[in-house]
């Protein structure tokens, strides 16, 4: 009983805590505040999670509200659809981005349709966190960025939290909305810490913001990058040079106008992404930028991201990830026009 | 989950028993048959200890330890021929090490300095695949063509006639549904393929329990095919399972499973920590059960093996290890320009566009010298 006193007592204060820590307090809490909310997911409880995001969990809110799965994501989706159905709300973990297309069909002709092909009779409250991204250096299938696939599906929310403040408010807005949300977890900055204010809530999960002001060209993007933007930025203003950065938090809906106003304002866009540039999600970003800022930008929105290749070996994952210098070589060829 | 016993001819003491349709198998080896068996045992164990070393001292991404695997996977591939096709996870090392890939085709992946580090047609054995199961529908697949290549009279040069496929599995991996439909496949056509389910009691931090309240061998019987449970740290009994297996299967009568009951005694991958799943009083029952200690009592017993033999495999283990070492240090990264080479088989337009866009990119940080 004390001990959870001085967690209470604890939470009123803005905490210093890393960005899993975050989201396990999101967890937790949404866990307390509502019976019917549940995890479910590979070595989710007894382990807390290949990156300890549940750690304590189970023991805390017991086997049946923290299920460790058997080894199926199809089965962790399809399972949690029809937990929703019934009127729980299911937090699926998938261990990892490339661990998520056995889960595809799923998520794509169920998850994301059932509300729409029942005339909106049933809604299926499921949120799936998937840890995702890459510069972890791991083998293969571990650091991909799956975002497009899932943002050209109508009927999926997908959140990026790029800290840890945001990461604890977003999770708990996912939970609660009653749309299937999924939260691109940035793995590599699970270690990154930030304060946590349990009392005041972050902006919507499902809008942009600006986190850096700035005045001769944008730089938006979302995740595991922002903080690589903020480098960025801060790296520009030492030559003479003012960059505003979007973080832009929620890929569906897109909070187009935040994004196109910061550029009418600063005349040029950067959009990045670790994810592959081709027919990647920076696309949809330029092209609704280049509509509503029109006659505002004095570049073309150029976009910055992965190749258009399977995530390579990790050993050479540094030359394919988006980095400050490729950044600003972007910056810079937007003041080329 | 012990309702069915696994098939044991060689006991935990080293004392072997006799097996109307088993025993002949192990009749039948020579004694150089069987100290090789000890020798691939050996060797694995050796190599698997150095990786994980280096994988501590931070020159591997990743390392998959096979301790205490060495029996299931040693007897079982012994019992294949050369020419059979195998579809590994990425715990098969004792497999890739028989079938005579080298340490350094072994490491790369696990430096994480390529995807590939073997050519599969080089030595039938197929990359390590990590999306779990994905593997037993190639397998399954790869018997289609062997059945369709005896239909049309095409059997490929340096393959046999009477090929058979090998998919290996894990327990958990055995609750994707791609393995379900593998065996459907399977069992409708009759393929040649033999399932491996390597039950070590894990997956992860998740126990067998958690993917079936039967045993695995079961699972066989709802797809029309036979399953049968063997004990897997004896590595005569997984020897002869197989091998009776794999010749019932060469004779054409299509799929069959083996679950083969054994321990990971190791951590998961080097990442994980397993102390927070399980207790060690459970490892130390399963040392207790060591495939190589066993072989060894009965070996020495036979006198097949004398102190001489343990003595030259252990120098050999030591210089694999030593070559482990060596080529994990000298190993170069693929280059990015080749994985760019590898994306498509004929020309793109978009992969020919970014390779010249970042080879530009970088020689502007080499002209300035301001980028490592
Ligand atoms: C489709 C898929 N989901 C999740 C994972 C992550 N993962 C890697 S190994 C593993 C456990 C596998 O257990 P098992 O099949 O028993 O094989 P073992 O590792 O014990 O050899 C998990 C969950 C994966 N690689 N692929
Ligand atoms: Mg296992």
């Amino acid at each position: 009983m004390s001990a959870e006193l001085s967690t209470e007592q604890q939470a009123q204060q803005p905490e210093e805590m890393v960005l899993a820590k975050a989201i396990n307090a999101a967890l937790h809490d949404e866990l307390t505040a509502d019976e019917k909310t549940l995890l479910i997911g590979e070595d989710i409880g007894a382990l807390g999670g290949v990156f300890r995001v549940t750690d304590g969990l189970q023991s805390r809110f017991g086997t049946d509200r923290v299920i460790d799965s058997p080894l199926a994501e199809s089965g962790i989706v399809g399972t949690s659809i029809g937990m929703a159905m019934r009127g729980y709300r299911p937090v699926a973990e998938i261990q990892f981005d490339g661990f998520v297309f056995p889960a595809f069909n799923q998520i794509t002709t169920q998850l994301a349709k059932m509300h729409n092909r029942s005339d909106g009779a049933i809604t299926v409250p499921v949120t799936i966190r998937l840890p995702y991204g890459g510069s972890i250096g791991s083998i293969e299938h571990h650091s991909e960025s799956p975002e497009a696939l899932f943002a050209h599906t109508a009927g999926l929310r997908i959140v990026a939290p790029s800290n840890p403040h945001d990461a604890y408010w977003m999770t708990r807005q996912a939970i609660v909305c009653d749309d299937p949300v999924i939260i691109l977890e940035p793995k590599r900055r699970y270690w990154l810490k930030g304060p946590v204010d349990r009392q005041n809530p972050a902006p919507d999960a499902f809008t942009a913001q600006v986190v850096r002001e700035g005045a001769d060209a944008t730089i938006a993007c979302y995740g595991p990058l922002v903080p690589v933007a903020l480098a960025a930025a801060e790296a520009a203003a030492q030559d003479g040079r003012s960059i505003e950065v979007v973080d832009i938090r929620s890929i569906s809906p897109l909070d187009d106008e935040t994004i196109a106003r910061s550029a009418a304002k600063t005349s040029r866009l950067v959009v990045a992404h670790e994810a592959p540039t081709f027919g990647g999600f920076g696309a949809e970003i330029a092209a609704r930028a280049a509509e509503k800022a029109h006659g505002r930008l004095r570049s073309p929105v150029l976009r910055v991201g992965g190749f258009h290749m399977p995530y390579p070996p990790s050993k050479q994952e540094h030359r394919y990830l988006p980095d400050i210098d490729r950044m600003l070589e972007a910056v810079d060829r937007s003041f080329s026009y | 989950m012990n309702a069915v016993q696994p098939i044991q001819l060689l006991a935990p003491e080293g004392t072997l028993s006799e097996n109307e349709t088993y025993s002949p198998y192990i009749a039948a080896l020579s004694d150089e048959d069987l100290r090789s068996l000890y020798r691939n045992m050996a060797l694995e164990r050796r190599l698997d200890a150095e990786a994980t070393s280096l994988q501590r001292q931070g020159q591997l991404a990743l390392w998959v330890p096979a301790l205490g695997q060495e029996g299931a996977q040693v007897g079982t591939i012994a019992a294949l021929k050369p020419s059979d096709m195998v579809f590994p996870t990425y715990r098969e090392h004792a497999m890739a090490l028989y079938r005579g890939i080298t340490p350094e085709e072994l490491i790369t992946q696990f430096r994480a300095v390529a995807h590939a580090g073997w050519t599969p047609e080089k030595y039938n054995f197929h990359l390590y695949t990590v999306v779990l199961g994905a593997q037993t529908l190639h397998a399954a697949g790869w018997a289609m063509g062997i059945a369709q290549d005896l239909r049309t009279g095409s059997v490929p040069r340096g393959r046999q006639e009477d090929e058979i496929v090998l998919a290996c599995l894990g327990d958990g991996a055995s609750s994707q549904g791609d393995v379900h439909e593998s065996m459907v496949f399977a069992g409708s056509y009759g393929l040649p393929v033999l399932y491996f389910i390597q039950n070590n009691h894990w997956a992860i931090s998740v126990p067998t329990s958690t993917q079936s309240k039967a045993p695995l061998a079961a699972r066989a019987g709802g797809y029309g095919f036979e399953g049968v449970r063997v004990d897997g740290n004896d590595v005569l009994g997984s020897y002869a399972v197989a091998a009776h297996m794999a010749e019932q299967i060469r004779s054409g009568q299509g799929p069959k499973l083996i679950e083969s009951v054994t321990y990971r005694i190791g951590a998961h991958t080097t990442a994980d920590d397993p102390t927070k799943y399980r207790s060690a009083d459970e490892v130390e029952r399963w040392k207790a059960q060591d495939p190589l200690d066993r072989y060894r009592t009965w070996l020495t017993a036979q006198e097949t093996a004398d102190e001489g033999f343990y003595q030259q495999v252990e120098e050999e283990a030591e210089d694999l290890a030593a070559e482990l070492r060596r080529a994990t240090l000298s190993i170069e990264a693929q280059p990015l320009e080749e994985v760019f080479d590898t994306v498509y088989a004929e020309p793109h337009r978009q992969i020919e566009a970014e390779k010249a866009w970042l080879k530009d990119y970088e020689a502007g940080f080499a002209e300035d010298g301001d980028k490592a």
